[in-house]
């Protein structure tokens, strides 16, 4: 396997494309509604909170981490922010208290993850648990929160279209990807991230602040999962704090994982990212054209998620003599 | 004496500083936090919240205890091993709602539903098995898809079948017996999962099964590169860990018969925060049922106390959550430093006032001046010894030592020019006498009491004698057995140098300045082995005197010589030979004249004494300073003195630079010669003593007219 993608031309990447290519192929003619362009604007747009999200996990995980926390930040954070809104606050105050939140949570995740030294897995896993219960305990009043005021400029973060044809959404995703895709080729920052995915040990013995970095990275990852909830609001005007309960952080590392950023950090860019949203998107959408329960869509995106790991380990397999103890 | 220097020597006498090292030291030590915890946690309830101790509620907590105990002992594994499994809330679902259809819908006997339950739980923990252990996927997220798969099984199965399973119209009471009953007032799960319980620890303690888990995940390279299958060990506790979760839904079933979608959610969470909370290691290596235990009983009071209180939803996770993620920080920093936490709390010094320190510089006029006596002395098998503590002859005049490596050497008379390795011990030799049979009688160290009999077969004669009531360490195991003489009956006294430190660490025990050592006696007949006296600083050599009565013992760190009475009207007593030696005695043995040769490992410095007398300075040092730069007693001068019953010293013999013969730990007079090992040393020396008895043996002397008489 390993020595047909790499001796080959197929990078994984390509492979991802290809195989995206073909469903689109496919739905394109066994799907009816499928080549719309309302389905293919509301594909995109649908698609692009999940690139967004996946952004700030391929940033976590190139450091060899994991964020399990990402979606139980962005669904009571902001679900936070709007209920403050919603009690008279004035929305500027309670998104900027929302947001000093989310960097609370993504610092506290680092600082457990690189000063406590908790396995990265372990400590998100817990700490998801830790904020959605203090999000149902003290943040948000009911499971629905609908934003019946007009947000103006706010608004037209996720409802906004460009041309009235690009909705805003796809926009920011393709901004942020570009920036972080900036940050992480061509500053410093983005090189010690890489430094520390690839070797966290060899990284600290030259001198780079590993543990702040991981603060960082941790940090960057809660901030952009606080856009990607503002985002979802604002697109639907309701923050629905069931989804804190849902498989959604899996698809994130669904995408991540597909795209081609090995789990053992180090590898893979931003670029991995577009292509694994494309793919899960448009299987996504295919799956809800075609009617398929929401359990069995689960089945079948865990059967995909079991699959790439494997293919994950396969490509870059653990070896005995290496593998690190407690590396769970 | 100063008053504070009276106050000091009372407080370290009192005091006893060096149990906390010996508890911290301890591997019920990590069970410690959590039954502290629990102690504090059950009055709190009992306090905040009337009524949570009642027998109604203790009832139903305790049928749940029953209930999470066998997942939790089933995570305890797949955590020992190195893993995790988060799919036991999925599996714990789809082996509750299987329970029902089976029984409910098909009307199956128990017979059948329970072994085709447990197999269903084992079948899905193969699959977690296979893939985390065959295919050495990682544990954690694997498990995770697992969750996300069979949760999404059991949401498709109760869509379609969840109103047969529900209900059945003809009663099933062996099934509702399962989930309902009491034995002696103990509801029937608890009764199993003890059982369970205690099989499990069994297995993981006392079995092959469980010491191939703390191998895996203890050093997962190590049990690999040693030959264990690791792969399969791996998939295994996974299989155990599906069969448990399958048990524990079983009970479940039974009592609640509930088909409701919210099973099991958020289960993996409850149960991990109880193996965990126990003090069980995530990424292997420490785990017991009984840590789960602890655990899981700690959670489901916490948990039932959170429901109690009537708080909003969300409390529950939120504490549960943040109890797991300290249990967690703890565990992580606990492990990280415990050593370096025991290393520095286990040395615990003492005070200890030395008398004057007797005057050795030369043209001082003093019995003990130097002199370069040793320094013509010849040497035998110079550069390829490594060690060697004592040596003996035997009639023959061969000529045997011990080495570092485990082996007893015998250099061949002559000329003691070849040499071969009599018998290979595994442990490093430091004391050997020949008994009544010429059979070599060894004090091993790590090891014990060893016989090398004629036929070169080594013969373990004690490794352990009995425990005294108070110690905190298990001091029936012998660490340092030093150096040994036999009594004409052949009863066996030897010195055991320390009971706190392992052989490598000898040095260590100076800094402390206690009395850690004792004297042992291992009875030949009987094959026992008795401690005659303990507290003893650093007991060394032992020599019997010709009264048969008795015998001198060294105490190395004490600088001084005492006569012990083991039998005759006197038996039991002590009695001070030499009180203050210039230097720390080690070996003690006879000479031809009737006096006795003791060799001194070491010289007595000034600021060494002083730093006895400062037990809390020598405690700043280990704190603060890096271990290498610790002040230990000077080891690198040695000399040989000869003295009489009395305490005399008759003879004193140094090697003035402290070159060839530095640290002398041993001689043996032979035929009017002089052998002289040392501990460090690479060789032995010979020394031809004017005057001496040219014919005179150790073993004729002393067994020779006793076989007569």
């Amino acid at each position: 396997m390993q020595k047909m993608l790499k001796g080959g031309s197929i990078s994984q990447e390509q492979m991802v494309l290809i195989i995206s290519a073909a469903l689109f192929v496919i739905f394109s003619i066994t799907l009816d509604s499928f080549l719309q362009v309302s389905n293919l604007v509301s594909l995109l747009q649908n698609v692009s909170i999940l690139g967004i999200l996946a952004i700030g996990m391929a940033v976590v995980i190139i450091g060899r981490g994991i964020d399990l926390t990402m979606v139980a930040v962005m669904v009571f954070t902001v679900g936070w922010s709007f209920s403050l809104h919603l009690d008279g606050m004035s929305i500027g105050i309670a998104l900027a208290l929302g947001f000093a939140l989310a960097l609370l949570i993504g610092t506290v995740n680092g600082f457990l993850i690189a000063y406590v030294e908790i396995p990265a897995i372990f400590a998100t896993l817990a700490m998801a648990t830790v904020i959605a219960g203090l999000g149902r305990f003290a943040l948000v009043e009911s499971d629905t929160i609908f934003i019946t005021s007009d947000l103006g400029l706010i608004g037209q973060l996720g409802s906004g279209r460009i041309g009235s044809v690009i909705p805003m959404p796809v926009v920011i995703f393709l901004l942020l990807a570009f920036v972080v895709y900036l940050a992480l080729r061509y500053t410093r920052y983005g090189a010690f991230i890489y430094a520390i995915g690839d070797n966290y040990l060899a990284a600290r013995n030259n001198g780079i602040a590993t543990r702040p970095m991981t603060i960082l990275a941790y940090a960057v990852s809660a901030a952009i999962a606080f856009f990607a909830g503002l985002i979802m609001a604002t697109t639907v005007s309701t923050v629905n704090a069931r989804l804190a309960n849902s498989t959604l952080v899996y698809d994130i590392i669904l995408v991540v994982v597909i795209g081609g950023i090995g789990l053992s950090g180090g590898k893979g860019s931003i670029r991995n990212v577009l292509s694994g949203t494309l793919l899960i998107g448009l299987l996504l959408n295919g799956m809800t054209i075609m009617n398929i329960s929401y359990s069995v869509q689960n089945i079948i995106k865990a059967l995909i998620l079991l699959a790439a790991i494997i293919l994950d380990s396969l490509l870059n397999p653990r070896d005995e003599q290496t593998s690190q103890q407690g590396d769970i | 004496m100063s008053a504070s220097e009276t106050f000091m020597r009372w407080r370290y006498r009192l005091v006893p500083d060096h149990v906390v090292g010996e508890i911290l030291s301890k591997n019920w030590i990590d069970n410690a936090i959590p039954m502290i915890f629990l102690g504090f946690a059950v009055p709190l309830f009992a306090f905040i919240l009337p009524g949570v101790l009642s027998t109604g509620s203790l009832a139903i907590l305790a049928r749940v205890l029953g209930e999470y105990l066998f997942i939790a002992i089933g995570m305890t594994m797949v955590l020992k091993a190195g893993g995790i499994d988060l799919s036991v809330g999925s599996n714990f679902a789809l082996c509750n709602f299987g329970a029902l259809y089976l029984v409910n819908a098909m009307g199956l006997p128990l017979i059948v539903v329970i072994p085709v339950i447990l197999l269903l739980g084992g079948f899905v923990g193969a699959i977690n098995g296979f893939l985390v252990g065959y295919l050495r996927l990682r544990a954690f997220l694997t498990t995770l898809v697992t969750l996300i798969l069979v949760r999404a099984v059991v949401e498709l199965l109760s869509l379609n079948y969840s109103v047969a399973a529900s209900y059945s119209e003809t009663p099933v009471p062996a099934w509702d017996y399962l989930g309902t009953a009491d034995i002696l007032g103990v509801p029937f799960s608890l009764v199993v999962a003890a059982v369970v319980a205690i099989v499990a620890h069994t297995l993981m303690t006392r079995l092959r099964f469980g010491w191939h888990l703390s191998a895996v995940g203890g050093s997962r390279r190590s049990a690999y590169n040693i030959g264990l299958p690791v792969n399969r060990i791996v998939a295994q506790t996974y299989i155990y860990s599906g069969i448990f979760t399958a048990a524990g839904a079983l009970f479940y079933a039974s009592r609640l018969g509930s088909t409701s979608g919210t099973v099991g959610i958020g289960l993996e969470i409850i149960i991990l925060t109880a193996a965990v909370l126990g003090g069980n290691s995530l990424g292997g290596g420490r785990g017991s049922v009984t840590k789960a235990i602890i655990g899981t009983v700690i959670v489901v009071l916490v948990s039932n106390a959170l429901i109690r209180m009537g708080l909003r939803t969300g409390a529950s996770e939120l504490v549960l959550g943040s109890i797991m993620l300290a249990a967690v920080a703890i565990d992580v920093k606990w492990m990280k430093n415990r050593m370096k936490v025991l290393n520095k709390a286990y040395v615990s010094p003492t005070y200890l006032a030395l008398p004057p320190n007797p005057e050795t510089r030369e043209g001082s006029g003093s019995i003990y001046e130097v002199n370069n006596r040793l320094g013509e002395a010849g040497v035998i098998g110079q550069g390829e010894l490594d060690g060697p503590e004592d040596v003996i002859l035997d009639e023959d005049d061969h000529l045997y030592c011990g080495s570092r490596h485990g082996d007893v050497i015998r250099f061949f008379a002559p000329d003691y020019t070849r040499h071969e390795v009599y018998a290979h011990i595994g442990g490093h030799p430091l004391g050997m006498a020949f008994n009544r049979d010429q059979e070599l009688v060894v004090c091993v160290g790590g090891m014990g009491l060893y016989k090398i009999t004629r036929d070169r077969e080594v013969v373990k004669l004690s490794d352990e004698t009995n425990r005294s009531l108070l110690s905190v360490i298990d001091d029936s195991r012998m660490r340092i057995a030093d150096d040994l003489d036999i009594a004409p009956d052949g009863r066996v006294f030897f010195s055991e140098a320390t009971i706190r430190y392992n052989t490598s660490e000898w040095m260590l025990d100076a800094i402390e300045a206690r009395g850690n050592g004792r004297l042992i006696c291992y009875d030949p007949s009987d094959g026992t082995s008795r401690t005659i006296l303990s507290n003893l600083k650093f007991p060394n050599g032992i020599c019997m005197c010709d009264d048969g009565q008795s015998f001198l013992f060294a105490q190395t760190w004490d600088c001084s010589i005492t006569r012990y009475w083991y039998d005759g009207p006197r038996k039991g007593e002590t009695e001070s030979v030499i009180p203050d030696l210039p230097g720390y005695p080690d070996n003690i043995n006879r000479a031809s004249d009737g006096n006795f040769w003791c060799g001194l490992v070491g010289m007595r410095s000034p600021t060494f004494d002083l730093a006895l007398r400062m037990p809390q300075y020598r405690k700043r040092m280990v704190y603060r300073v890096a271990a290498d730069e610790w002040m230990y007693p000077n080891m690198n001068f040695g000399c040989l003195i000869k003295f009489d019953i009395d305490g005399n010293i008759l003879e004193v013999l140094w090697d003035r630079e402290g070159a060839k013969h530095p640290s002398l730990t041993s001689i043996r007079e032979h035929k009017g010669k002089l052998y002289l090992g040392g501990l460090f040393n690479d060789r032995i020396g010979v020394y031809d003593i004017p005057g001496a008895d040219p014919n005179w043996t150790g073993i004729s002397h002393y067994w020779g007219d006793k076989d007569n008489g």
